[in-house]
């Protein structure tokens, strides 16, 4: 055989050997991305198996929400007027008013009055019971619930203590200590006095065991309860 | 005989090169591949793994709906006792 078919036979065998060793290694990384594209398959069809409902359920939740926002928006607007209702959300939360109510377009234009500085959220919330709530049994027929001027006073006269018409003279708040007009003697059982106390200048309590032989606790109280009542009147 | 050498050289010096040039640049680009693919599959098991959360998502439905009544029932209830602003 001539050198050159010698030569050529080997330069062809180079070129096979080159070829195969670079397809099979080609292959060996092709079937690396296959098992891995195996496994993002199968996490990929468990994303869409488990993320299936999802629509259906977060739909469902937005539009109880909805329905959430639609209610407390339209009773807030209905019960305390748009312009406070404006107002009480931007106390609450500086800066929502520009926002607005979703389903009361027209609030985005309503002037947010500086509910927070005229009224405590106690205060607003109570002055909004209106006449009929037990906070206004004191002034059921009174003036205006609310002055913008003097909002905390109109508040204040809400409530039913005598403290708000300003009366000359209040009782005086109790004295205690040694020489004080009451005075209560230690008791051995707690939550029972021996006798009750007896204000300076009054003729001295039954005793606790006469009380008992009328008939217990109950008309203790009851007794207390004349006395206090006497006390009163005097 | 010269025509045979000329073909030898031909196939070392031209075509033995161009094939291996051709086939590496398949297995690098295959080679590259690999990883991309493996961080995808990784990704997509994590992101799986994530999802098993959603179940919760029924509980949630039912705790805002049931929210979403009990407000309902105070807001019928203040609609009754309070006054209307205007």
């Amino acid at each position: 055989m001539p050198a050159a078919g010698v030569v050529m036979i080997i330069a062809v065998l180079l070129i096979v050997l080159a070829v195969v060793y670079y397809l099979v290694s080609t292959i060996v990384a092709l079937q690396r991305i296959t098992n891995s594209l195996d496994e993002a398959i199968t996490g990929v069809v468990g994303i869409i198996e488990k993320s299936a409902p999802v629509d259906e359920v977060v739909t469902d939740i937005n539009t109880n929400l909805d329905a959430g926002v639609s209610l407390l928006e339209g009773l807030l607007v209905k019960k305390a007027g748009m312009q406070d209702a404006v107002g009480l959300v931007d106390g609450l939360y500086p800066g929502a008013a520009a926002e607005g109510f979703r389903d009361f377009p027209e609030s985005k234009e309503t002037k947010a009055p500086r509910i927070s500085e005229v009224y405590t959220k106690g205060t607003l919330t109570l002055a909004r019971l209106g006449r009929e709530a037990p906070i206004a049994a004191a002034s059921p027929n009174g003036p205006a619930l609310r002055n913008p001027a003097y909002g905390s006073t109109a508040a204040r006269g809400l409530y039913p203590e005598i403290r708000q018409t300003r009366p000359q003279a209040m009782p005086r708040s109790p004295v205690i200590g040694t020489d004080s007009p009451v005075q209560y003697e230690p008791s051995e059982s707690p939550g029972v006095r021996k006798r009750m106390p007896v204000p300076a200048g009054v003729g001295a309590a039954p005793a606790q065991g006469q009380e008992q032989a009328e008939g217990g606790i109950v008309k203790s109280g009851l007794a207390f309860l004349r006395r206090f009542k006497n006390d009163d009147e005097q | 005989m010269t025509l045979e050498w000329i073909g030898d050289a031909l196939l070392l010096l031209v075509v033995l090169p161009v094939v291996v040039y051709l086939l590496r640049g398949v297995l690098n680009a295959a080679n590259s591949i690999v990883p991309s693919a493996q961080q995808i599959a990784l990704a997509a098991t994590a992101g799986s793994k994530d999802l098993d959360a959603t179940t919760l998502l029924l509980t949630t439905q039912d705790q805002v709906k049931t929210t979403i009544v009990l407000a309902a029932d105070y807001g019928g209830s203040l609609d009754v006792i309070l006054d209307d602003a205007n």
